[in-house]
């Protein structure tokens, strides 16, 4: 009987690929929906999205009419590897999101770390729930 | 919503090495694989005519937490991916799965377990196994 508590196994996920909309920018190479987190307390929304192999220099984050829009371009493989065996699909990123308009879009931040992009999206100040603290008497 | 949890389907390249044995002139035809993911993390295998590139996907891990191993005949892969650390928060969407992961790929060719380097950068991670030296090609010369 093993001591060691039993570990759950990591689940796969295929990529879906992006069937670009008609009318939108075109856009070099296929596209894959990341698979995100997203979510939220009283001062922020924080969205964390899945882009293995995307680079600081290559992620683009857009807000336009409340939709949020996070992309990243992948670099190809090149040409003297010669695929032999393949499970996943190299290509970019890209995921939209509606927010309306209760973030505050000035103040958004993003980090990039081992593939992982991580989103702060503080809310706009009206917008934030009060917490009145009750002091003990 | 993680629909393939639990199932384990075999591994392809256990297929791969033992086709490979067969036809192991012939490298370049078993490029048309089909996509098989079905077990984490999901990998990609080159050839560079020296070496074999093994690509695995496994965003957000610390380096120290993957393991490598290989023989001259088979690649092993551990690690674990943790839960994301997130107190008083309300979730929208949970799609990032974590846990752990142990695959064992059979290599078509032998390589040299001793020149085997592994790198993790952006999410990915690259394992690049030299062929051992009675696999690699040889250019033969003619004489006349």
């Amino acid at each position: 009987m093993s001591s060691e508590k039993e570990k759950k196994e990591i689940a796969v996920r295929e990529k879906e690929a992006i069937e670009p909309a008609s009318g939108e920018p075109t856009r070099e190479g296929v596209y894959y929906s990341p698979v995100v987190d997203i979510y939220e307390t009283d001062e922020k929304i924080t969205v964390v999205a899945d882009m293995p192999g995307v680079l600081k220099e290559n992620v683009e984050v857009d807000i336009k009419d409340g939709v949020l829009t996070i992309s990243g371009a992948v670099e190809q493989v090149p040409e003297r590897l010669k695929p032999v065996y393949r499970e996943y699909d190299v290509g970019g990123y890209l995921r939209r999101f509606t927010i309306g308009d209760k973030i505050d879009s000035e103040k958004i931040s993003a980090r990039l770390d081992a593939g992982v992009l991580t989103l702060d999206l503080p809310k706009a100040d009206r917008l934030r729930a009060r917490r009145v603290e009750v002091q003990a008497g | 919503m993680f629909g393939w949890r639990g199932l384990r389907f075999a591994d392809p390249w256990e297929d791969f090495g033992r086709l490979s044995r067969e036809m192991n002139r012939a490298m370049g035809r078993f490029g048309a694989t089909e996509p098989a993911a079905r077990v984490f993390p999901p990998l990609n295998a080159y050839d560079d005519g020296e070496s074999f590139v093994v690509r695995a996907e496994i965003p957000g891990v610390e380096a120290s937490s993957l393991e490598v191993d290989a023989t001259g005949r088979a690649l092993t892969i551990k690690g674990e991916r943790r839960p994301h650390q997130a107190e008083d928060v309300s979730f929208h969407r949970r799609e990032r799965d974590h846990g752990v992961w142990n695959r064992t790929l059979s290599l078509p060719q032998p390589v040299d377990p001793d020149k085997i380097r592994a790198s993790y950068k952006n999410g990915i991670l690259e394992v690049i196994l030299p062929k051992a030296a009675e696999a690699r090609p040889r250019r033969v010369e003619i004489s006349g």
